[in-house]
């Protein structure tokens, strides 16, 4: 069945499955740490008990959530080498460095406050207890601050040299870590990981309330409280990425012209003047083969006000790019039209919240509550449509016009790479599909007074990820 | 920018240092994973695991620094030596991941049996094969150009399966001398059992891989059987047997810490003794730590980090031990 891969292809798909797994963890729970943050912050400044519940509320997903990203975060460290074993002869020297410091100033971090975030907190006291949130939370944004100078780098590389080994090597630190792109990424990506949290609390809150209110009932202060605050997020975060992507898209317009017309659907270049700026493409089908675009849906001229603020403004396409460097524009096209789609969606359920607010049926509007919840899972569909727009729109590279992705495979057999293909999506759908159960388990009763955190019941303070089971008062770790 | 050899020797020291840490500390609660089925369901089990839950976290994180720093200080070696242990490095990921997700899953399901399963499985097979790979870098890689030239069986031998069994008894040894050290009452009882038991099949396993690893190649017999190597290694194995002979004695008297630190010690003892063999390759007879070192700025970027940061996190790794020291069972900690 795999006769029709070659090793390389196979190498993709694996590595291309097994960070998208990865990345729906972290970017739900940076997010969540930081709402963590927020609550418990909240809780200590107003001695409410409202949102004490809900912090321990969320922090049992947020266990959860987290030893799922450890483990498949363990995985990807070592798929470089095993599956991009020439990519890691050559790039290691300048990323290596860098991930490095990602073990050592985020993960060592992020690994030793847990223990008391989690299960602390009767133990240590409010305040340290706080500060451990804090620890936690700062390295989750530390972490994603290493890996995303790493990803850039590989994007816009600069500040190396080459030596007669053929790796690359830094001539500037400074100059590799702030490549070019990496400020734009981080913000991206950060503000990304904030809305998918807030989707999914908006959409927990939202599910409560339309069961409440078919049920008679009065929604509880927990519920109302974070649909609220989750529409709070939308409202100012949404436009926020929206502007961030912009000029994201603009910065990828000067280093990565490429990826832009793969983006925009440009097969063919515009030459300016008054009646040659660009088209906006709203829709269409690309059609790689003959490089030309079917059927596009086009607001005329647009394309070039959005990208260089200038109706005249010409435009190149990929007719400008050797057919050895183009992008598989069909992939690009489209999860670049999906997470535009699903921001301006999130845009609309933020001002829409803002208006119900005004009106006073925030708690109430039911057609909000609905929407909502539809939007719930959106923002895990739009980062990974958002990276798959960065990922495929840099091929055919690894290391952007440097290295090409053909060059950088590990020399395995195709049989191989195919096992273990296999094996990673068994075991993930069949783990991780187990621990996403539990979540959604977990969102399924509301915040209540008196909410138990991670530990259930009184039996434990054991500093970890592992409560102990309630059904085991002998094991107790009482003091 | 050329590699710096005095840097590229402190780098093999940071590293072997990170592996020996990660050995020792992940070593105990795999082997309590290890040691899984020999608990009884229920109480036991769960106050195995209350002994490793607050560090296992940490001590898995030193895997991490452990591959990152070889990628990043040796990225030749880490080129050409990934792919050659490609199906054993897949398993122990996969391993972890199950046995990893059992810590949070145990205490959120009706079904404990199928993750009271999956974290046994899940660290068998991965120290399994972590001793696979050892295996298999110690018998030699086929390497052409800057890349691996073997095919994606060559791990698999008769060496590199003793090498993986000799690994899990190894930390079933350390889980079990750990669970001496951390329990009290039956559990303990079984412990020691289990010590025994584990403590012969290691020395078993330590005599059988120090006989074979000389006749793997020439190399590695003049170091430990020809002057002047001799000179060199032969007090590794007569440590090794005094230490078995404390170790003998420990369990007699019934000592609470003694099997434990023991057990390190013959760790260490081993550790040396691959040092000996190993020196100053990472792929035997093939890539040296000074061919497969990243230019010099690159070490000494890192060293920067390191030189700031493991002490921190040496201290904070430390305080987390402390804070959980003492006896856990039914009257908690002491
Ligand atoms: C923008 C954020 C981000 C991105 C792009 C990635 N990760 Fe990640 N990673 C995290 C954010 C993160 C995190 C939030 O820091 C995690 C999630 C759960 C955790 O423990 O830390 C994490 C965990 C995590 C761990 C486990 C750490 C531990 O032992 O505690 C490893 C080894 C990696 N990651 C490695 C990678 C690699 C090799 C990536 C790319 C190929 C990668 N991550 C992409
Ligand atoms: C350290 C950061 C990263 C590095 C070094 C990296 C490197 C690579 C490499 C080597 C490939 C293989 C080339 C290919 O498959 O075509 C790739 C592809 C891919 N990566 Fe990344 N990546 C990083 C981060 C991410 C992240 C965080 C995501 C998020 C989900 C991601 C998503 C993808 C996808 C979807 C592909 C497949 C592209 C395709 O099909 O061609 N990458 N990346
Ligand atoms: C509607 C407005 C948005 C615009 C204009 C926009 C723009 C962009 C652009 C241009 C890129 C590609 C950057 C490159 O060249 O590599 C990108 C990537 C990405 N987007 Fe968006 N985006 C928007 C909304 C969102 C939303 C709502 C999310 C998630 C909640 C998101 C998540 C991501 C992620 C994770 C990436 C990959 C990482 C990166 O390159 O930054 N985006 N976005």
């Amino acid at each position: 069945m795999f006769d029709a891969f070659s090793a390389l292809t196979l190498a993709r798909m694996q590595f291309a499955f097994t960070i998208s797994f990865h990345f729906i963890f972290p970017a739900f729970s940076i997010g969540l740490a930081s709402y963590l943050a927020v609550l418990e912050g909240l809780w200590l400044r107003t001695g409410r008990d409202v949102y004490l519940q809900l912090f321990k509320y969320w922090l049992k997903i947020f266990a959860i959530t987290f030893g799922m990203g450890v483990v498949s975060g363990i995985v990807m460290a070592y798929q470089f080498g095993t599956n991009w074993a020439v990519f890691s002869d050559k790039a290691g020297p300048v990323i290596g460095p860098l991930m490095a410091y990602e073990v050592l100033t985020a993960f060592f971090l992020e690994a030793g406050f847990l223990g008391v975030m989690l299960f602390g907190l009767e133990k240590v006291g409010k305040k340290l207890h706080f500060a451990a949130t804090c620890m936690v939370a700062t390295g989750t944004a530390i972490s994603a601050f290493w890996i995303i100078a790493v990803n850039s780098w590989m994007q816009t590389p600069q500040g190396y040299g080459i030596n007669a080994q053929g790796q690359f090597f830094a001539t500037s630190w400074l100059e590799v870590i702030f490549n070019p792109s990496m400020p734009y990424r981080l913000v991206h990506v950060l503000l990304a990981a904030y809305l998918t949290t807030a989707m999914v609390v908006g959409g927990a809150g939202a599910w409560h309330l339309l069961k409440d209110r078919r049920a008679g009932k009065t929604p509880r202060e927990g519920t109302r409280i974070m649909f609220s605050m989750a529409m709070w997020m939308a409202a100012l975060v949404a436009p926020l990425q929206i502007v961030a992507g912009h000029e994201h898209g603009t910065n990828t317009l000067e280093y990565q012209p490429a990826k832009i017309s793969a983006m925009e659907g440009h097969y063919k270049s515009y030459p300016g003047g008054p009646d040659g700026g660009a088209p906006l493409i709203l829709f269409g089908i690309p059609d790689d083969k003959a490089q030309v675009m079917r059927y596009p849906v086009e607001i005329p001229r647009i394309g070039s006000v959005i990208l260089k603020s200038d109706i005249e403004a010409p435009m190149a396409g990929l007719d400008q790019v050797p057919p050895e460097n183009r992008a598989p524009v069909g992939i690009v096209f489209w999860s670049f039209r999906i997470m535009v789609g699903i921001g301006m969606l999130m845009l609309l359920m933020g001002g829409w919240s803002l208006w119900a607010r005004y009106r006073n049926t925030l708690h109430s509007d039911a057609w909000l509550h609905r929407l909502a919840l539809v939007m719930g899972p959106t923002g895990f569909v739009a980062v990974l449509a958002g990276w798959i727009t960065t990922e495929v729109g840099r091929q055919p590279f690894t290391v952007f016009g440097l290295l090409r992705t053909a060059e950088s495979a590990s020399p395995l057999a195709a049989p191989a790479v195919a096992a273990s293909l296999i094996a990673f999506v068994v075991v993930y759908f069949a783990v991780f599909g187990v621990g996403t159960w539990f979540i959604i388990k977990l969102m399924g009763h509301e915040p209540t007074p008196g909410e138990e955190g991670p530990t259930r019941g009184d039996v434990t303070r054991t500093a970890s990820l592992t409560p102990v089971p309630a059904l085991d008062a002998g094991a107790a770790l009482a003091e | 920018m050329a590699p710096n050899d005095t840097l590229s020797l402190v780098w093999a020291g940071i590293i072997a240092l990170a592996v020996f840490g990660y050995v020792v500390m992940d070593g105990f609660d795999l082997g309590i994973g290890i040691l899984f089925p020999w608990l009884e369901k229920g109480e036991q089990r769960n106050t195995a695991i209350n002994t490793i839950a607050p560090v296992w976290d940490g001590n898995e994180t030193w895997l991490v620094l452990g591959g990152g720093g070889l990628f990043a200080a040796f990225p030749l070696a880490y080129a050409v030596l990934m792919p050659a242990v490609y199906t054993p490095i897949i398993a122990m990921l996969l391993g972890l991941v199950f046995r990893g997700v059992a810590f949070e899953y145990r205490t959120r399901t009706t079904r404990l049996w199928i993750w009271d399963r999956a974290f046994a499985f899940g660290s068998m097979m991965a120290a399994f094969s972590q001793g696979v790979i050892l295996g298999a870098i110690l018998q030699g890689v086929t390497v052409s150009g800057r890349g691996y030239g073997g095919g994606w069986w060559d791990w698999f031998s008769p060496f590199s399966v003793l090498t993986g069994l000799s690994v899990m008894a190894g930390y079933a040894l350390l889980g079990a001398c750990w669970l001496i050290y951390r329990t009290e009452n039956s559990l303990q009882d079984q412990a020691f059992a289990l010590a025994k038991l584990t403590g012969v099949a290691t020395l078993v396993a330590v005599v059988a891989v120090s006989l074979a690893t000389p006749f793997l190649n020439h190399d590695y017999f003049s170091r430990w059987f020809e002057t002047p190597g001799i000179y060199l290694s032969a007090p590794v194995p007569i440590l090794v047997g005094v230490t078995a002979l404390l170790f003998v004695r420990a369990l007699r008297l019934r000592a609470q810490v003694q099997p434990f630190l023991l057990a390190l010690a013959l760790f260490l003892l081993s550790f040396i003794g691959l040092g000996i063999s190993m020196f100053p390759w990472l792929v035997p007879g093939e890539v040296s730590i000074f061919e497969a070192a990243a230019p010099e700025n690159s070490q000494f970027f890192m060293l920067i980090g390191v030189g700031i940061m493991l002490p921190i996190i040496i201290g904070y790794t430390g305080y987390a031990y402390w804070v959980f020291r003492g006896k856990v069972g039914h009257e908690g900690y002491h």
